[in-house]
């Protein structure tokens, strides 16, 4: 099989497959930046904990208009909003950390979405239903995708300055500008997008994987934030190619491949990595010497 | 300090006894059946009649692969006095759930005596667990369940007996109509596309082929390579149809569809039966909606 059979011609040759390749790159050009400014503020699990916070918005949109999937998500993105900015608020007011104020915020919307999905005697599995799949993508999905894309480049190219100052030093950002709240907050918005878009579209694992796993490995790459970003960018759309490509040829199910490779990349930073890998601590480079 | 002392234990004592009377599931004299599903729940309602209250732990529209049980289910399970499983793999969470619920009621597997098919996954042999897609072995649940019933409540057996034998005949009745309106359709144009591999016994007992990304459960992911195989079957074979269905997401066969040509046939109900109002509420009226659909989408 020559190098045009295996690495191009399943995207000549399908639809579907350029399609799943489009979206794949849309979630990565949105999501490791925002990762890389996740991880720098140690909110690594967010994802997750989103993940399970739309429930009760996914439920209310249920019983409102039965299983079709835009009011789901909108509902979904209200009750992600919610409990992101609520826990941003309940950060910046009280002596809760963002973590601990959005894990006690997810727990009480979980609970609530249960119990709200039970309440209507149904049995259908509403997250299941919502979360979509990387081959199953269609246009107005694909459209959603690249929006979302769109609103998180523009967003975090305005606010970059006030927000890597708020994510690294918020006393002093807090000293000099009224910003900060405002900021953060954005950041929080533009994740549960993400995230939400991401879930319906692409599900649970590959919207959190590709936010997470490119910026954790980058983040051992380099020390530089511009540097992260982009490294972080380039390592998501790769996964999203090479998942794809592996998928098509080996039979393998291609969302959780597109994270393997991911996460094959992340192993190898952790190893080699000049900004903190193993490698480097067992042999670090040479000082600067005057 | 001794009045307080006092005043909780007396609201204590009131409390306990209600505390230890356990809810009371069952109308007067109406014997509590639990079956794991919808599909399996109506075949039991027909054999029982008004002597047995069933409930269904997977709703309407719900996919029994993938069901994550609640407490409720628990305690449904702990008043029941017969439960009644599919088996073959169809709950993987059952067993642990009926430990869990610690009730003592009879567990009958209604697939008892069905020769179960195999799936052909590359490499992987998988069972089968959707049997009840083919008439004649829905007749081997319906017998199971029979036997169930009488075993549990001898006192019913003249009842359970009479309605087994009427529902039977409804059975013979239907299979009679699914063979009249394959016959319709022309031999090259039994084959369809839809979401998961639930159709194998429909497909081995009335001569039609089903091809599915999924796989025999809702539990797996499609790989890019099978969806593409399906393309490029579609476009080769010309197959006119695929099909939606009620417990999956249709994004994937509608994808499929609009790549490859093939127009989409409606809805078929497999793994569950559809609410009261829908078109498929007890098994009978699924498999009339689903040769419906089929002989509608096929038949030109």
């Amino acid at each position: 099989m020559g190098l045009h059979d295996l690495l191009i011609s399943p995207f000549a040759e399908f639809a579907f497959m350029r399609r799943a390749l489009a979206g794949s790159i849309a979630l990565a050009i949105a999501g490791p930046p925002l990762g890389v400014f996740l991880i720098l503020r140690r909110m690594a699990l967010t994802g997750d904990a989103v993940g399970h916070a739309i429930l009760p918005g996914a439920a209310i949109g249920y019983l409102a208009a039965g299983l079709s999937l835009g009011p789901m998500t909108m509902g979904g993105l209200a009750a992600g909003l919610l409990v992101a900015v609520g826990s941003g608020v309940v950060a910046r007011t009280t002596i809760l950390r963002e973590d601990t104020s959005l894990a006690a915020f997810y727990l009480i919307s979980l609970a609530l979405g249960v119990t709200i999905v039970s309440l209507r005697g149904s049995n259908i599995d509403l997250l299941h239903v919502l979360f979509g799949s990387v081959l199953a993508l269609d246009d107005a999905t694909l459209i959603l995708l690249a929006a979302i894309a769109s609103v998180t480049l523009t967003a975090l190219a305005a606010l970059y300055r006030p927000l890597v100052l708020e994510t690294v030093d918020p006393g002093f950002l807090a000293s000099v500008s009224r910003s900060g709240g405002v900021v953060q907050i954005t950041f929080f918005a533009l994740v549960v997008l993400n995230l939400v878009g991401g879930f319906q579209a692409l599900g649970t694992l590959l919207a959190v994987g590709m936010m997470m796993l490119p910026a954790a490995s980058a983040m051992l790459m380099t020390t530089d934030m511009t540097l992260m970003i982009v490294a972080a960018t380039a390592q998501g759309m790769f996964a999203g190619y090479a998942g794809l490509v592996i998928s098509f040829h080996g039979g393998l199910p291609s969302g959780p491949l597109i994270i393997l490779v991911a996460g094959i990349l992340y192993l190898l930073a952790l190893i080699f990595g000049p900004a903190g890998g193993l490698l480097r601590r067992f042999k670090p480079g040479r000082h600067l010497e005057a | 300090m001794a009045k307080l002392r006092y005043v909780i234990t007396f609201v204590l004592a009131c409390i306990s006894p209600a505390a230890a009377s356990p809810a009371q599931a069952q109308s007067a004299g109406t014997l509590p059946v639990v079956a794991t599903f919808s599909i399996l729940a109506d075949f039991a309602r027909n054999v029982g009649g008004e002597r047995v209250a069933v409930t269904s732990l997977v709703g309407p529209n719900g996919d029994t692969h993938v069901y994550q049980p609640k407490p409720a289910d628990a305690k449904e399970l702990e008043a029941a006095r017969l439960i009644l499983v599919n088996g073959l793999g169809l709950e993987g969470w059952i067993d642990r759930l009926i430990k869990a619920s610690g009730s003592t009621a009879p567990v009958i597997v209604a697939t008892k005596g069905i020769k179960p098919q195999q799936m052909r996954e590359e490499g992987r042999i998988e069972q089968d667990p959707h049997a009840w897609q083919s008439i004649a072995n829905a007749k081997i649940y319906v017998a199971n369940i029979r036997a169930a019933l009488i075993a549990v409540d001898p006192g019913g057996a003249a009842v359970y007996r009479a309605n087994a034998e009427n529902y039977l005949q409804k059975l013979d009745a239907l299979e009679k109509e699914v063979f009249a309106a394959i016959a319709k359709i022309p031999p090259k144009h039994r084959e369809i596309i839809t979401t998961h591999d639930a159709f194998g016994y429909f497909g081995s007992a009335y001569g039609f082929r089903f091809i599915a990304p999924e796989g025999v459960s809702t539990e797996t992911e499609a790989s890019a390579r099978d969806v593409a195989k399906i393309i490029r079957q579609i476009k080769a074979q010309k197959i006119p149809a695929v099909f939606l269905e009620n417990v999956t997401d249709p994004r994937l066969v509608q994808g499929i569809a609009s790549e490859s040509g093939a127009k989409i046939g409606g809805t078929l109900y497999s793994d569950a039966l559809s609410p009261p109002d829908g078109p498929a509420a007890t098994y009978i009226e699924m498999m009339h909606n689903n040769i419906q659909q089929l002989t509608e989408a096929l038949v030109n």
